[in-house]
Order: C-alpha cells, then structure tokens, then sequence
C-alpha cells in the first residue's frame, strides 16, 4: 500500500530477472524432477489429509518474491525451494504436483491469518518457528535451518562480525521492517539509530551500493543472491549468529496432519536434495543442507 | 486487543517518533510555504515564474514519488544524510507547495486597498507583504492552511517505507510480522495514535481561528 509505486517496480524488475534464470537453466529437467504422485494413499476419513485428497486440491501459501524460495515468474506457477516442498507433500498425498496445487500469495504479515480463516491447507515460505507464531498456528517441519549473517561491501574492514557493530556506532545496518532478522541484530546496536528499516531487502542492497548504510543484514541464504549478483562488491563476513528453523505452517492442533508431513518429507529425502540443488542451490557458496530432524508434533 | 495493551511502550515510542516528525514538518513546511507564497505575489518576474514551477511540479507529483526522490535519487548524485532528514525534507517540500497555494488564496482575499495604502505610505514590498498583508492573510486562512497540514500528519505514516523507521506505522510491521500479532488490532491501535495526533491538531486550529477571526 505504502510504496505501491517501489513495488511494482521491483516485483517488474524480479519478474524479468526470474524469467531470465528460468529460461537459461531450468526448462531441461524439470518435468521429470517433480516427484511421482502416491497412487495408494489413503488416509482414515475425517482427517485433513483425506479432506485435502477428496477436495483434489492443495493449497499453499508462498511467497511470491523471495528468490529460490517462492518467486512468480509472468504467467506461470511460483518457482523455488519452498514451493518444490509444497510438491513433495502434493505427491504423497497422492495428487499431481504440478497441476494440483493451488497457490495463494503469503507475504509476512498475513501467514497466520490464511491458516486461521483456512483460505490455505499449509503456508511454506522462508518461515521461521518461533513461540509467538505457534500461539496461533502449529509447524511441522523444519525442513532447512537458515542463519543470520552481515553483509557489507567489500572494502569494508571495520565489521567483521556482529559484536563490532556495538562498537562502531557510525556504521548504519539496513534490515526489512517487520522481518526476524531485524528483531535479532537490535541486541547487537549501539543504538535504535543505528538501524535502517525498509520495506525489501533490494532496497537495502541499493543504499548499500551507494554508502547510505554500511551493512544489509538478513538470513544468509537471502544474501549469498546478492553477494552472487554483486561482482565482488560485497562480502560476507563473520559466522551465522542464529538458527532460523523454516516450518510449514498448519492449522494449530492439527497433529495428525503435522506427522503426515514430516514423514513425507524424511520418505522423500533423495526428492528434497534434488528441490534444493535445483532451486536455491543454484547460487554460489550456498552449501546443499542435510533435512533437519522434524520437532516434535504438538 | 492485547496485542496493543501489551505493546503500549511501542507504540509509545513510535508515536514520539511520528510527532516529532510532524512537529518538524509543520515548522518546515509553514515557513517554506510562507516564502514561496511571497515568491508568486512578488513583483519580479523570476520569482513568480520560480514559485509557480515549483508549485506545478511538487503539488503534482505523488508523494512516494518525492520521497523516492529523495531516499534513492539524493544518494545517487552523492549527496549522502540520514534517511530521516531525507524523508523529512520530502514531505516539507511536498507539503510547502499546497501551503502555499492555501496563503496565496488568503493574500488575494485582502482587499488591493492594504497593499496600495502600504505603498502610499512608502513601505517597500518585503514591508508591504510582512507588516500589513500576510498578517491579515494568515487570518482568513486558518482552516484551508489548517486541512493541509491534518493531510500532512496523516502522509507522514508513509515516511516509514523510506527507510526512516520506527514511526507508529512501522510499529504494526513489527508487531504482525515479527510477534505474529493478529492485524486488526494492531493496526487499531496505530489508528488510534494518528487520531490522537489529528484530532488534537483539529481542536488547537478551531481555537485559533476563534481567536485570531477578523471582526466583521
């Protein structure tokens, strides 16, 4: 609503970047890397599985703009990590998972509501579990495990890990409004000034590029996409200082659904490597995850 | 509503950020609009040509646009400060152009008399206009001046997407995005917050249009 203007620039500007992508590396194997649908399922009626089955439909929320997670190319469904999950869960449910599945977008702010009014089945996107989340809605999963790190240009030698930020209250970090990250690095502040907040990440990356902040802060799979854009112009520096569990979201209590997923996922795990290599692996430097043990359902 | 009744030192702080803002933003933009109003009742040509452009391009673009302007088109050209005085810088602009035009309609409505009285008795234009028009002008436009500078409190919620942060709008990023709060009265509460701002603002104009109302 705020920056329409920004945004739909941006979204343009990524909608084409994505095209370009998928039109250099992707179109070869991707029919036959999608997963086999599971002819026999069946699950004891009443369940959210057996309505999921009955209906022929999943629907999933995603985002729709985080590069190799969920990012909507022109005309086509969503592309990336989050979504290839999406069709590993489709498949065992015993429905096609590239004609199946019915996405809906699910920015940040709206992931718990679409599970609560059940315009959606499970929200898989870039999702951290936290206890303030599941107050609302339950997680199974998590399927990867992200981390925070800083990014800064490259001749940058003042930050080398988030302890120095303290120290350097002159150097102003860019983080997005609202985000995970944003709540973590304040710990790490001289001061509330010393934090830039913006409505994306592309944004702080432009006032990175013209030393309007000094470092972009976010989960580390976010930035390896620009450090690999960037020609050397920006870094990496210092080692993850948190854990970001990614969970799919479900409606909360719904356990029986919960178990179904993470053993569809831990069924599964020669699909989620090829998910990853094909997706978010893709970018330089990323390393390709083991799949986490699932906490347990409750 | 708990989302709000546990947050209020949040929101407390966001709403200091959000007045401050529009504390500086109505000084900024009055005084500039002041001077800019002079500019288009000015006998030099190149004044007048100077404030009707100004007016023309700033009172027509869109408000994202001017701040955009500022946050990524000022760094750009190398002009580097923090994002707060660029946003708000671009909302004293946008704001001065339509505080201009309000004063200029409450100048045109003081009768030529004044001004040709003022002139008679040998003050210069600057006298003219500061010691006998703009006075009588500031009057009569009290409650047009007054709906200009509500707008202005009411756009400032947008400062927050430019990278100035933490004002009460962003507050509801936080508390949805980050706690997971349900939206509705989260953003009550933030509605609440501008309320407070606005219809406090209303209530000190309507006193002062009582109090400087010309006798008629």
């Amino acid at each position: 609503m705020r920056t329409m203007t920004f945004r739909a620039t941006a979204a343009a500007a990524a909608v084409v970047l994505a095209g370009s992508l998928a039109a250099c590396g992707g179109d070869d194997g991707d029919d036959s890397s999608a997963p086999e649908p599971n002819e026999d399922a069946t699950f004891e009626a009443g369940t959210t599985m057996a309505k999921i089955q009955e209906a022929g439909t999943l629907r999933v929320g995603t985002k729709f703009d985080q590069p190799g997670f969920g990012l909507q190319g022109l005309e086509d469904d969503p592309e990336g990590f989050d979504v290839e999950i999406a069709k590993i869960i489709a498949a065992e449910l015993g429905l096609d998972p590239e004609s199946a599945i019915e996405y809906t977008q699910a920015p940040s702010e709206v992931r718990e509501q679409v599970i609560e009014d059940g315009d959606v089945d499970m929200v898989v996107a870039t999702y951290t579990i936290n206890d303030e989340r599941k107050q609302r809605i339950s997680f199974a999963g998590p399927y990867y495990t992200a981390g925070q790190m800083l990014m800064v240009a490259e001749d940058n030698d003042t930050i080398t890990a988030p302890e120095d930020l303290a120290d350097n209250p002159d150097q102003q970090v860019c983080s997005v409004n609202g985000s995970t990250p944003s709540e973590n690095i304040r710990e790490y502040l001289a001061s509330e000034d010393q934090l830039t907040l913006f409505d994306e990440y592309s944004q702080c990356v432009d006032a990175l590029g013209n030393g309007q902040v000094d470092v972009v802060t976010t989960d580390n799979v976010i930035l390896l996409g620009y450090v690999g854009d960037s020609d050397g112009a920006y870094k990496l520096v210092g080692e993850q200082f948190t854990e970001e569990p990614y969970g799919i979201g479900i409606k909360k209590g719904d356990t029986e659904f919960c178990e179904f997923i993470n053993t569809a996922l831990q069924d599964n795990e020669d699909a989620y490597l090829e998910a990853w290599e094909n997706t978010a692996g893709k970018v330089e430097g990323t390393e390709t995850p083991e799949l986490p043990e699932p906490d347990a359902c409750a | 509503m708990e989302a709000v009744t546990d947050n209020l030192d949040l929101y407390w702080s966001g709403f200091l950020r959000s007045l401050g803002i529009c504390v500086w933003a109505l000084v900024g933009s009055l005084a500039l609009g002041t001077v800019i109003a002079g500019f288009r009742v000015s006998p030099i040509a190149s004044l007048r040509a100077f404030g009707a452009a100004y007016v023309t391009v700033l009172r027509n673009c869109p408000l994202t646009i001017v701040l955009f302007f500022m946050a990524f088109g000022l760094p750009e050209l190398g002009i580097n400060a923090s994002f707060y005085t660029f946003g708000l810088l671009g909302l004293v602009l946008y704001t001065a152009a339509f505080v201009c035009e309000a004063l200029r309609s409450g100048i045109n409505a003081v009768s030529a008399g004044q001004a040709e009285a003022a002139r008679a008795i040998g003050l210069t234009f600057t006298q003219t206009l500061s010691q006998v028009v703009l006075p009588q002008a500031f009057r009569t436009s009290v409650p047009p001046v007054g709906s200009v500078l509500i707008a202005m409190f009411k756009n400032s919620a947008v400062l927050g997407a430019f990278g100035v942060g933490r004002d009460l709008f962003s507050v509801s990023d936080r508390l949805v995005s980050a706690q997971g709060q349900e939206y509705i009265p989260v953003i009550t509460g933030v509605a609440v917050g501008y309320l407070i701002i606005t219809l406090s603002a209303g209530g000190l104009l309507a006193l002062l249009e009582r109090k400087v109302a010309i006798a008629r």
